[in-house]
């Protein structure tokens, strides 16, 4: 990708990743999130996965996961239910790093 | 696997401390199982960054000539931003290169780095297993005795957390909570490849061997934290580091701020033409030796590099791979030299005191207090620039007085003489 201010769904398209359909590593809970007022998560995610949708909920896809774990250190009223490192061989493969 | 036919060391992760480890314990005959997430090593792994070469040099002499490294670091740079303006200090120092010794340091790339220091583990007798999540610890009448990966139980005399920054497994042993955001940084990173020669010139590199290393300031809109930018054979890493805690308070994407950077007028033309090939993000302990855990071991389980918190930055240098393999060797001299498994974890705080790690961070540990100096991140960045400005500034009118020009700006910039004389005693602590 040539050097341009780029949304982080572009960035994101240039790494590899193999994504575990069958088991989500980080997983949330919508109604917790709700309570949250600062959701830290919009703002510390390198990838931006944590969105708001139109009804003002968090939503999130762990597809595009960068593996940094700053959510999990983020997320200070737990709507973050779950967060593992994905199961092996899936998620990011960097080729540089 | 029955705990009969155990291993002599489990170690889970198989980045600089983990292999440095593997490497050590096999070359003195042990059995060693490595067991890393990624599907190959390093795959997982982000750097800024660069290696000091000693910590490889005390792990096996000689072995930085074959290991994969980028360009030796002959530049030394510091940027300060402020606005759209920029100044850069280049010290330039060709004996960081002299020949008969080891550069003082290359930059490097994690994914091509990992798996070429785990393949030397291998060779040296090491098994190395990725594709592997290891999911539990084992404990029986109080230690640690082995792993649970998916169905598979392996069992070994000690277990290295070699984990990195987020260790999982040192909060399953009970050794640290949850990680306190103020301890640790993210990271954003881009990987642009650009033409080597495109590369010496723009940093005036003498050949393809040489390259640069810098930190950069004002670049994060007042969040403790800035950039960085290594040069590699024919790429460049150029990213960012905020604290987190302070990035959710600003509310903007740490994403957007580092894009920012990229295109900023004293980066940009550092990049242009170039193509970005890959985007990671990762954490790094800020903390230093005041945030290392109380405790780093328990019977039958050591804790090691990232894991463990042995990060130094005093904001001109950042080193953390070094002191990773100088962690992963201190755990393989404790596990060799142990006659029970009892002696092994404090037999291993005396080796990270002989390999002189803990000293090296407790001797930088005031640098936290200096770096915790809000105004360094936005206002004195600004105002160096400003001052230049005023400088370099030839327009006709009658110049003001140096010193006068510069308390103005100090002023206008909210920044008191006081506020220097604080920052200054921090200093002459270090």
């Amino acid at each position: 990708m040539k050097i341009e201010k780029a949304e982080a769904a572009q960035l994101l398209s240039l790494n590899k990743f193999i994504v575990d359909e069958e088991e989500p590593h980080i997983v949330i809970d919508k109604k917790i999130c709700r309570e949250c007022s600062d959701k830290p998560c919009l703002y510390v995610c390198p990838a931006v996965l944590y969105k708001l949708d139109k009804n003002g909920d968090i939503s999130f896809d762990y597809a595009g996961c960068l593996e940094c774990g700053t959510c999990r250190v983020m997320c200070q009223k737990k709507g973050i239910i779950k967060w593992e490192y994905p199961r092996g061989t899936f998620g990011i493969s960097l080729r540089h790093g | 696997m029955s705990e009969e036919e155990k291993f002599d060391a489990i170690v889970i992760g198989a980045g600089p401390a983990g292999a440095a480890c593997a490497y050590t314990l096999a070359r003195e005959g042990k059995e060693v199982l490595v067991i890393e997430r990624g599907d190959t090593p390093g795959s997982k792994n982000v750097t800024g960054g660069r290696l000091y070469t000693y910590a490889l040099e005390m792990l096996g002499e000689g072995l930085f000539e074959e290991a994969a490294l980028e360009r030796k670091v002959t530049h030394e740079q510091i940027m300060m931003l402020g606005g759209e303006r920029g100044i850069t200090i280049d010290y330039h120092d060709p004996s960081f290169n002299r020949d008969g010794a080891p550069p003082m340091s290359y930059t490097v790339l994690r994914g091509p780095f990992d798996e070429w220091l785990a393949g030397k583990a291998e060779e040296m007798g090491a098994m190395v297993a990725c594709g592997i999540r290891v999911d539990e610890l084992i404990e029986k009448d109080g230690r640690i005795v082995g792993v649970i990966a998916g169905e598979d139980e392996m069992y070994a005399d000690v277990v290295v957390a070699a984990d990195g920054v987020n260790s999982l497994m040192a909060q399953k042993a009970g050794l640290i909570r949850d990680i306190d955001f103020h301890t640790v940084g993210v990271g954003v990173k881009e990987v642009i490849e650009l033409p080597a020669k495109t590369i010496e010139e723009r940093f005036n590199l003498l050949n393809p061997e040489e390259g640069a290393a810098r930190m950069i300031l004002g670049c994060t809109e007042g969040i403790h934290g800035g950039g960085f930018l290594y040069t590699n054979k024919e790429s460049i890493s150029l990213g960012c580091v905020f604290m987190p805690g302070e990035a959710a308070q600003h509310k903007k994407s740490i994403h957007e701020i580092f894009q920012d950077l990229k295109m900023h007028p004293a980066i940009y033309p550092l990049i242009a033409g170039g193509e970005t090939v890959e985007y990671s993000g990762h954490l790094v302990g800020e903390a230093g030796f005041r945030g290392l855990p109380p405790k780093l071991y328990r019977e039958g389980f050591l804790m090691v590099g990232d894991a463990a918190g042995f990060v130094i930055n005093t904001g001109y240098s950042i080193r953390g791979i070094d002191l990773a393999i100088l962690s992963g060797i201190a755990a393989a001299r404790a596990v060799i030299n142990a006659a029970n498994p009892a002696e092994t974890g404090p037999l291993y705080m005396k080796e990270l005191e002989v390999i002189k790690l803990l000293p090296t961070m407790k001797a930088v540990d005031g640098y936290f207090d200096v770096l915790s100096t809000g105004w360094l991140y936005d206002k004195m960045p600004a105002l160096a620039n400003a001052v230049f400005g005023d400088l370099f500034t030839v327009d006709g009118k009658t110049p003001q007085k140096i010193a006068k020009g510069i308390i103005g700006q100090m002023k206008s910039h909210g920044i008191s003489v006081w506020d220097l004389i604080k920052l200054g005693f921090k200093g002459v602590r270090l």
